[in-house]
C-alpha cells in the first residue's frame, strides 16, 4: 500500500491501482453521505479533482493521484455512501486507474512514511 | 485561537472529546466522538444536549415599573406583537432595519415584571447596542453575562429534566418559567431549535457544569454539537441566522409572516411603527418578489449553501440561490433552503441546482422537511 499527502491510498491490483481514502482521512471527513465518481474510461492528470467527497460537514475534493485513465469505478458507492467510514481500505475504494509504468508508486509515501505524515 | 472566548462548559466539552471549532467568537463544540449523523438521530430518538451559552441573554425592564411599557418600547423595533404577549409565554421575534431586512432573528418572553430575550451569540453586541441607542430611555438594559444556557432537545428531554426540575412536565410549548433546583434559579422555557419537544435552560455560570453532569447522567441523555445542531434545525425548516436571514432579506420573503401578528400590520391596533414598516407593509399587502423555499433535491449530491438555481435544464439566467444545505440523517437524503423568484416558489415546481458545473433537478417543497415533535 502507497499514500499520498492528500490522504489517499493505493494498492497494485495486476496492472491496475486501486484508489481509495486512508482510516484518518474518513475519521476527519465524518459521515460520508454523498460520493461524487468520475465516468469510467476518463483520462486524467496527477492533481485534477476527479471525485468529491460529500459528508455531513462539506464537500472535499478527491484528486487524481497520478497520470492515467480511469477504468472502473465503485459504483455501490452511489447507493452505500457509508461505505467509505465503514471500510475505507476495502470495500470503500474509489476508482481504479491505469497508468503507463506502476514505477511511480515508487515516488509515493509507504504506510510508516504516511504514519508519520499525519503525526 | 487565542482571542476566541469559552463558555462555563469548556473543559466539559474537552472531557467529552469534543471536537472545538471557532463559532461566532467562540470555541465551540462541533461534534462529539458520537458523531454528526449519530448526534443529530440520538436528539431525534431520545434526548440531546446542546451548550448555547455563545447566544446572548438580556433583560429589559420598563423604567416606568409597567411591563406594558416595555412591551410597547420593544415594539418600536420588532414587527411582532409584545403587548399581547401573555406572562408566562415566549414569542419569536424579528429585529428589523430601516429597510425591512433583518438585524437578527431572537426570543422574546414575558416574565411577569419584565422581558427576557435570547439572541444569536454573532449579534448579541450589535443587538445590545440597538437597543440601548433606542429604549434606554423607556427601559433598562441588562445584558447578562453570569448565566449559562443549554438546550435540552428531543422526546426524552421532559423526563430528562423533570427529574430535576418536576414543574417542566406540565409546561406547553413557548412556555416559560423560573424555578428552583439544586443547581439554583432556572430560567426555563419549553422551546429549542431542533423541530423536537424541549427546553432552553439558563443556569448560573457557577451551576452550569453541575446542571449539565447531572443531565448526562441520564442515559437517554448525549452531548450534541453545532454540526448536528444545524442539520436537526435545516430538517425542521428554521432560519439560520447569517445564513437564511441578514440584513438583505425582509421577514415576509423569509416566509416569516406567520411571526408578524395582527396587530401589527395593516388595519391592526398598533399597525406598523417598526423599521421597515413600509416595505414590509407593503410585501404582505402585495407579496414579495423572491421568498424562502425549502427545496428537495432528486439525487443524493446535498445543493449547499450559494448553490444557484435554474427554471431549466440549460441555459438562463439563475432564479435564486441556496442559502442552507445538507444531508438530512432523519430524512434520509439532502435538504436546501433558499431564496427564489416568486413565480417559481410554489410547492412541487422542478428546478435545478447547479453543482460543481451540471444541473441536478431538485423539486421545491413544503417545509418543514420532517414533522416537528412540539407539545401544544
Amino acid at each position: 500500500m502507497k499514500y499520498t499527502e492528500e490522504h489517499e491510498w493505493l494498492r497494485v491490483e495486476g496492472d491496475l491501482i486501486v484508489v481509495g481514502i486512508t482510516e484518518h482521512a474518513s475519521e476527519q471527513l465524518g459521515d460520508i453521505v454523498f460520493v461524487d465518481l468520475p465516468e469510467a474510461d476518463t483520462e486524467v492528470a496527477k492533481d485534477d479533482e476527479v471525485a468529491v467527497i460529500e459528508s455531513v460537514k462539506a464537500a472535499s475534493d478527491i484528486l487524481a493521484p497520478l497520470d492515467g485513465t480511469v477504468v472502473e469505478v465503485n459504483d455501490v458507492l452511489a447507493d452505500n455512501p457509508g461505505l467509505v467510514n465503514e471500510d475505507p481500505l476495502g470495500d470503500g475504494w474509489f476508482f481504479k486507474m491505469k497508468v503507463e509504468d506502476l514505477s511511480v508508486l515508487d515516488d509515493l509515501m509507504d504506510e510508516a512514511a504516511y504514519k508519520d505524515f499525519i503525526g | 485561537m487565542t482571542d476566541l472566548k469559552r463558555t462555563p462548559l469548556y473543559d466539559l466539552h474537552l472531557e467529552l472529546g469534543a471536537k472545538m471549532v471557532p463559532f461566532a467568537g467562540y470555541e465551540m463544540p462541533v461534534q462529539y466522538p458520537m458523531g454528526v449523523m449519530q448526534e443529530h438521530l440520538h436528539t431525534r430518538a431520545k434526548a440531546g444536549l446542546f451548550d448555547v451559552s455563545h447566544m446572548g441573554q438580556i433583560i429589559l425592564r420598563a423604567k416606568s415599573g409597567a411591563t406594558a411599557d416595555a412591551a410597547l418600547a420593544l415594539e418600536s423595533l420588532v414587527p411582532v406583537d409584545i403587548l399581547g404577549l401573555k406572562e408566562g409565554r415566549q414569542r419569536y421575534a424579528l429585529f428589523t432595519n430601516d429597510e425591512g431586512g433583518i438585524l437578527d432573528d431572537l426570543m422574546v418572553a414575558n416574565r411577569g415584571d419584565h422581558l427576557f430575550l435570547v439572541v444569536n451569540a454573532a449579534c448579541k453586541e450589535a443587538d445590545a447596542a440597538h437597543l440601548a441607542a433606542h429604549l434606554s430611555g423607556a427601559c433598562e438594559i441588562d445584558v447578562i453575562t453570569d448565566r449559562a444556557l443549554l438546550a435540552l432537545q428531543g422526546p426524552d428531554a421532559e423526563a430528562a429534566l423533570a427529574a430535576h426540575v418536576p414543574a417542566v412536565a406540565d409546561m406547553a410549548f413557548m412556555d416559560v418559567i423560573i424555578a428552583p433546583s439544586a443547581f439554583g434559579e432556572l430560567w426555563i422555557s419549553r422551546s429549542g431549535y431542533s423541530g423536537e419537544d424541549g427546553y432552553e435552560i439558563s443556569v448560573a455560570n457557577d451551576q452550569a457544569v453541575a446542571l449539565t453532569r447531572a443531565l448526562l447522567a441520564d442515559d437517554r441523555v448525549a452531548p450534541i454539537g453545532l454540526g448536528a445542531r444545524d442539520s436537526l434545525r435545516l430538517e425542521a425548516g428554521l432560519c439560520l441566522y447569517g445564513s437564511d436571514l441578514d440584513t438583505t432579506t425582509t421577514p415576509v420573503e423569509a416566509a416569516l409572516n406567520w411571526a408578524m401578528q395582527k396587530a401589527r400590520r395593516a388595519g391592526g391596533d398598533r399597525e406598523g411603527g417598526f423599521p421597515g414598516a413600509a416595505r414590509i407593509l407593503g410585501e404582505l399587502a402585495g407579496g414579495p418578489t423572491r421568498l424562502r423555499i425549502g427545496l428537495l433535491p432528486e439525487g443524493r449530491a446535498p445543493m449547499r449553501a450559494e448553490t444557484p438555481l435554474f427554471a431549466s435544464e440549460t441555459g438562463g439566467e439563475p432564479i435564486g440561490a441556496v442559502t442552507s444545505g445538507a444531508f438530512g440523517p432523519s430524512i434520509g437524503r439532502p435538504m436546501s433552503m433558499g431564496y427564489i423568484a416568486s413565480e417559481h416558489s410554489a410547492a412541487g415546481t422542478q428546478i435545478w441546482g447547479e453543482v460543481r458545473g451540471k444541473r441536478l433537478p431538485a423539486v421545491v417543497t413544503a417545509m418543514p422537511f420532517r414533522p416537528a415533535g412540539y407539545k401544544r
